[in-house]
């Protein structure tokens, strides 16, 4: 006998309960804490912080345990938190040139002033599973020497004083969009791509960006300068009217150096993909600046060919908290429309049938 | 209620989102069908589980409302519980599952069976607002179109069908036109439910979170299904009555009993199938009020 299913409610906190059951897991194992996740689990951390928006790394690691390990639900945690925060101050552009480098490798010249810095990758590491880690072998010590150089001047000003590359506006004072506040609008400009794409996901960017290397709007890519480290982060207070510092955090800046071969009215040249992500994340500072170049077609008047160089495409799909969600809303209900499809569909067949019949 | 959450704004959002929420509103009630594009907000709902419904029912909901969240027309699906339990906490508002008793209704693929009054306002959660989005996949040549009032696409694709299949075959988020201008996508309720939305005298709200837009109909305002005149529009109907109640005119659900593919038809709209139970009407299945 059939009953109007009720019980929504119940079932709803049961799950909950369960959730939080599965991922304390099994009781005779340490709990995870949320200094641990923070001090070793770091790259989730960044991924965490940069694509939910928020340079918080207790916050991002509370996150990653909250949403045992899954990092777009981190993402997604972190996103619906950052929302309800009050914005009271707009930061000065960050300087990466000033910035205290823990990695710079440049792949268009042998060496360059300030020197190549290797810093901690995984780049040259044979991917061996070390079982010492299973067996909670502690780390070694890394002896560091002291940095060649204070100053690294970046690849893209050395390009600049031969006039070889495009020259970036350094004096465009203009307001800066805010996706988060406004939504997308088309053209968008380059500000608006630059933030889409540094809140995109990762795994979409790169999947963009190789298929760019492919053949699907290809730019002749090469890694002119990719640096990592701390910068500072200043703000100017209504009533002080200078800028005082608020504290340093760690990103990494892909620029990537492009192929142009000019046009009637320009002599050829480099242009340019920017890449910036929070933390560490060269993986998708690199894809963003192959992204970004491949999204500048337009300006550039090249053909737009490949789904890299559609802007609509790209921004409209990059966001994982909206993909995610959208694809998963597909499990709710949806038997109100699909009876109606089917009450179609048994039409259609019964019509079908019986001008066969009539056929006959 | 009395396990409303600390520390959240009546409503979740903030004053200056909900004021912004509010003049979206007020420009999309005042161009009819219009998708008004708003800076929507991350909400802790995911995305496509009904956010810009969420962030319309904020706009408008104040301490004297009285809320119904129907999904499927069920006040008692997951997602609606979830929904209206969102409200209950961030608001305190009184809730209702009464579609006569509440101020403001939240759907998500309905509308109720029971005319709804001047005075109430029905918010619909809308996953893709463009009703051209399947025909023309980019934004910039879609508005485009809707400027220029240029809807000889939907048309062919509506043509399309008749000569492919003898009929319309669009059973759900079946497109209408407003106030014979703007095409608009009805969100995905089923065609069953189109003619409601002619001349309503609840205004009518639709919120897409993730696509960023707002629309809406007033009260009173002219919404024509399209179709042609050899081809007029139709809506589903069953052979059979809802197993519990035994309404012939409300929309039904198939219901699997068992595995020998056995089924019965149930109304969608529950309250509405509870009302005539207690009214005294029995379907084949059900048992009479006690």
């Amino acid at each position: 006998m059939y009953v109007a299913v009720k019980g929504g409610e119940k079932a709803i906190e049961n799950a909950h309960r369960l959730v939080a059951e599965e991922r304390r897991g099994d009781l005779s194992i340490a709990e995870l804490s949320v200094a641990q996740i923070k001090a070793q689990m770091t790259l989730a951390v960044d991924r965490v912080m940069s694509e939910g928006s928020l340079y918080d790394q207790d916050l991002a690691a509370l996150a990653i345990k909250q949403a045992r390990g899954d990092l777009i639900e981190a993402i997604f945690l972190l996103r619906a938190y950052r929302t309800t925060l009050a914005r009271f101050a707009t930061s000065q552009p960050i300087r990466t040139t000033d910035m205290k480098v823990r990695r710079r490798i440049s792949a268009t010249y042998k060496d360059l002033p300030g020197g190549q810095v290797l810093g901690p990758t995984f780049d040259y590491s044979h991917r061996l599973l070390n079982f010492t880690l299973m067996a909670d072998g502690e780390a070694p010590i890394a002896e560091q020497s002291p940095a060649e150089s204070e100053t690294f001047p970046r690849v893209t000003s050395l390009l600049n004083t031969e006039g070889l590359i495009e020259q970036e506006r350094s004096d465009d004072n203009s307001d800066v969009a805010d996706l988060t506040r406004e939504p997308l609008d088309f053209p968008a400009g380059r500000d608006v791509r630059l933030q889409n794409l540094a809140r995109g996901d990762e795994g979409f960017l790169l999947a963009m960006g190789y298929s760019t290397q492919r053949g699907y709007g290809n730019s002749h890519p090469f890694a002119g300068e990719i640096r990592m480290g701390e910068v500072e982060v200043e703000i100017i207070p209504e009533e002080l009217g200078f800028a005082i510092s608020i504290g340093d955090i760690t990103v990494c800046e892909c620029e990537m150096v492009n192929q142009f071969v000019g046009s009637a009215t320009e002599s050829p040249k480099f242009t340019r993909g920017y890449g910036l992500t929070f933390g560490e994340g060269e993986r998708k500072s690199m894809s963003m600046a192959l992204v970004d170049r491949a999204l500048r077609a337009r300006e550039l008047g090249e053909a737009v060919q490949g789904p890299a160089q559609d802007e609509e495409f790209v921004l409209y799909h990059s966001d994982n908290v909206e993909a995610s969600g959208f694809v998963q809303h597909l499990k709710l209900p949806h038997y109100v429309d699909f009876q109606g499809e089917l009450e179609m569909v048994r039409n259609l067949r019964a019509e079908q049938e019986q001008q066969k019949a009539a056929g006959e | 209620m009395t396990d409303t959450i600390e520390g959240y704004n009546f409503a979740y959002l903030d004053e200056q989102t909900k004021r912004m929420i509010r003049r979206a509103i007020l420009k999309a009630v005042a161009i009819p069908g219009f998708q008004v594009p708003f800076g929507s907000r991350e909400m802790p709902l995911p995305y496509g589980w009904g956010t810009g419904g969420i962030q319309v029912t904020a706009g408008v909901i104040g301490q004297d409302d009285i809320l119904k969240v129907i999904d499927q027309g069920a006040d008692d699906t997951t997602n609606a519980v979830s929904i209206r339990r969102f409200f209950s906490r961030t608001t305190g508002v009184k809730t209702t599952e009464r579609t006569t008793e509440a101020t403001l209704i939240q759907t998500r693929h309905r509308i109720p069976e029971r005319a709804l009054a001047d005075g109430q306002i029905i918010i619909y959660q809308v996953p893709i607002p463009e009703p051209l989005r399947w025909l023309e996949p980019s934004e910039i040549e879609t508005r485009k179109m809707h400027a220029l009032q240029e809807y000889g696409l939907m048309h062919v694709k509506l043509y399309e069908d008749i000569a492919r299949f003898g009929r319309i075959a669009t059973s759900y988020n079946y497109p209408v036109l407003v106030n014979d201008r703007y095409l608009m996508a009805p969100s995905p309720i089923p065609k069953f439910d189109n003619p409601k939305m002619d001349n309503m005298p609840a205004l009518q709200l639709f919120g897409a979170g993730r696509e960023k837009r707002i629309y809406a109909i007033p009260p009173y305002t002219k919404v024509k299904s399209l179709d042609f005149d050899d081809h007029p529009f139709e809506v589903q109907r069953w052979d059979g009555c809802c197993g519990l109640c035994g309404a012939t005119g409300s929309y039904l659900d198939e219901v699997i009993l068992d595995d020998q593919g056995e089924r019965m038809f149930v109304c969608s709209d529950t309250d509405y199938c509870e009302d005539r139970h207690a009214e005294g009407h029995v379907g084949p299945l059900g048992q009479a009020a006690e």
